[in-house]
């Protein structure tokens, strides 16, 4: 299960519980890991997550400095600023506006520092749309930042909290995106359980922000040098900064699972943190899924077993380092896969998490048969019928039988 | 053996349809329920249609999608039922809760529908606010109708909220006048009666 409530927690103080949507949870996670500097510039559907943030830094709730700037781009080259000089920072985006932030975005795991994110995640355009989707996501899956994603209201609060912890991590020391679903999620009211500020604050320690990149007039050093090239040290010098690079994101793979263990000890609340299996171990075949579909996608899971299917569901929450040994583990249990992606990979005519489970599934070995479904683009439903179609096809996926197009689940709504 | 109870509000933009949804979601907590609101998306315009979808239920509710199959239908304004089918996919048994000056031998339902609530959110908004908002009295009306979350519940819901437009003492009047102004009409026996006369 996604969240298992262990009353056994260690947490000393109470938690208290609000109603909210998905924006706000993420804005109530930001002010629990207590950033120095805040910049955001809203754009739908994060907005009403700068709304909030806004609010609770006017209200005195948060104790931070709100940058106002004329855009993503300023937004991004600001909180680097912050970062350099040893703050801690909290920045959301999605779609144009990620797209506007692309040029100092992609400088900041290079730079290798231990930002937080949110990308309430939204199609691109252009047909326009202002409407959910991962698209937006997907698009930077090769930028270097880890990317997590929520499936729940509540997995969005813990993550968000989460996330400095991993991205501080001296093994990591790389930018984060907390991912959640545009509309679905960004929006969508529930009950979530907000911890204490102080179990907030002894589970995250000091912030470890600082220790490797300073703009400290007494200790002047140089930041970003000039490097690679064919001549001298260059290449040696570059290829020594990319596998830095590569290595921190291996590590974040042991420290995604060390944090989110220890969440779970302290809070009471497991969120899978790399891969989560459910009801995988007896099952022929298995669903692939990322993201708020999946609640939609486990109650369809459901209601094909209670038919006698042995079917199970693999979700995705960390994507990127994509977790393989996670996932050919999972892999391995199954003879046939059905993935479904929120998002497509123009170029391999199939979804993004289809292509790389594509990938994985060459680490089992096996030739295990397997069908791209692509729905839920642009605000578009996934709903529990439509899974069960998902369920249906990949049910008689067989070499030699699977078409090379993938199924547009939401061609015919 | 638990079931989801599935609710759609219809509405217009502007009128509270989807703060509406929220409220309802928070007092159902409340009330020790699981409920998740969804509200359904486009460019916020004023006076375009909107509808909000919420779910709820003794256990813990996963799926975050519209609802299509509703057992209730909340419609908070009296015109958008005439470019909406506000009953598109009711379940059997269903139940409707309208906005409506008129009578209910002067309301069409289709066969699906078998409970009906009817109140006059538009006069009692505008007695209480000078403003055709009728969020609030139709919650008060949903309330009375179904009898599936209490009023008190709703009124400490509307506590807990940050009020925007219209302040709480006149919010809670409205749902309590929403509540006790609605007609509540079971239409299988009004059909029965019908049938032997």
């Amino acid at each position: 299960m996604t969240a298992v409530t262990d009353t056994s927690r260690s947490a000393s103080n109470k938690p208290s519980f609000v109603v909210c949507e998905g924006n706000e949870a993420a804005a109530i996670g930001v002010g629990l890991a207590r950033p120095d500097v805040v910049a955001v510039y809203p754009i739908t559907p994060q907005s009403s997550l700068v709304e909030h943030l806004s609010q609770m830094i006017a209200d005195g709730r948060l104790q931070a400095d709100l940058m106002n700037v004329e855009g993503e781009h300023a937004v991004m080259c600001g909180l680097q600023g912050v970062a350099l000089a040893g703050g801690r920072t909290f920045t959301a985006t999605c779609g144009p506006g990620l797209a506007f932030m692309f040029e100092p975005y992609v400088r900041t795991p290079g730079l290798r520092l231990p930002m937080v994110a949110s990308l309430v995640t939204r199609d691109l355009l252009t047909p326009q749309c202002v409407w959910g989707g991962q698209q937006d996501a997907m698009v930077v899956r090769e930028a270097g930042w880890i990317q997590m994603y929520c499936e729940t209201v509540q997995e969005i609060l813990d993550s968000t909290v989460m996330a400095y912890k991993i991205a501080e991590h001296r093994d990591v020391m790389l930018p984060i995106n907390v991912c959640h679903d545009g509309n679905y999620l960004s929006f969508g009211v529930t009950r979530v359980e907000v911890p204490d500020q102080q179990d907030v604050d002894e589970f995250l320690g000091p912030p470890n922000t600082n220790w490797h990149i300073a703009l400290d007039p007494l200790r002047p050093m140089g930041v970003d040098p000039l490097t690679g090239g064919a001549g001298g040290a260059g290449p040696r010098n570059f290829v020594r900064y990319r596998k830095g690079q590569v290595r921190g994101m291996q590590n974040a793979l042991r420290v995604i699972r060390e944090v989110h263990a220890a969440w779970g000890e302290r809070f009471g609340r497991y969120h899978a943190p790399l891969v989560e299996e459910y009801r995988l171990d007896d099952a022929d075949y298995a669903l692939v899924t990322i993201g708020s579909m999946t609640g939609a996608a486990k109650d369809a899971i459901d209601i094909a077993r209670d038919k006698g299917e042995a079917v199970g569901l693999i979700k995705i929450k960390t994507f990127r380092p994509f977790p393989l040994e996670a996932m050919v583990a999972a892999l391995a249990k199954v003879k046939r896969i059905g993935v479904v992606d929120r998002s497509v990979s123009f170029g391999w005519n199939c979804g993004p998490l289809y292509q790389d489970t594509l990938g994985a599934i060459y680490h089992t070995g096996r030739a295990i048969p397997a069908i791209s479904f692509i729905g839920g683009l642009a605000g578009a439903d996934i709903t529990v019928e439509h899974f069960a179609r998902a369920i249906a096809l990949t049910r008689e996926a067989e070499w030699g039988r699977i078409s090379s197009e993938p199924v547009w689940l939401n061609e015919n709504d | 053996m638990h079931e989801t109870h599935e609710v759609r509000i219809h509405g217009r933009g502007g009128q509270g349809a989807v703060l509406a949804c929220s409220i309802l979601a928070q007092a159902l907590i409340d009330d020790g329920k699981y409920a998740v609101a969804i509200p359904s998306f486009g460019f916020e315009r004023r006076g375009a249609p909107v509808a909000a979808f919420l779910r709820f239920d003794s256990e813990p509710i996963r799926a975050m999608t519209n609802v299509y199959l509703p057992d209730c239908v909340i419609c908070i304004d009296a015109t958008v039922p005439r470019t909406v089918d506000i009953f598109s996919g009711m379940k059997l048994g269903g139940t409707v809760v309208l906005t409506t000056k008129e009578k209910l031998e002067e309301v069409k339902f289709p066969d699906s529908v078998s409970c009906a609530g009817l109140c006059d959110a538009v006069g009692i908004a505008l007695s209480i606010y000078r403003k055709p908002v009728t969020n609030a009295v139709m919650l008060g009306a949903f309330a009375r109708t179904t009898e599936l979350v209490t009023l008190a519940a709703l009124k400490e819901a509307f506590q807990q909220i940050d009020l925007r437009d219209a302040g709480l003492t006149e919010n809670l009047s409205a749902v309590e006048r929403g509540y006790n102004e609605t007609e509540v009409h079971d239409l299988k026996k009004v059909a029965h009666a019908a049938a032997v006369a």
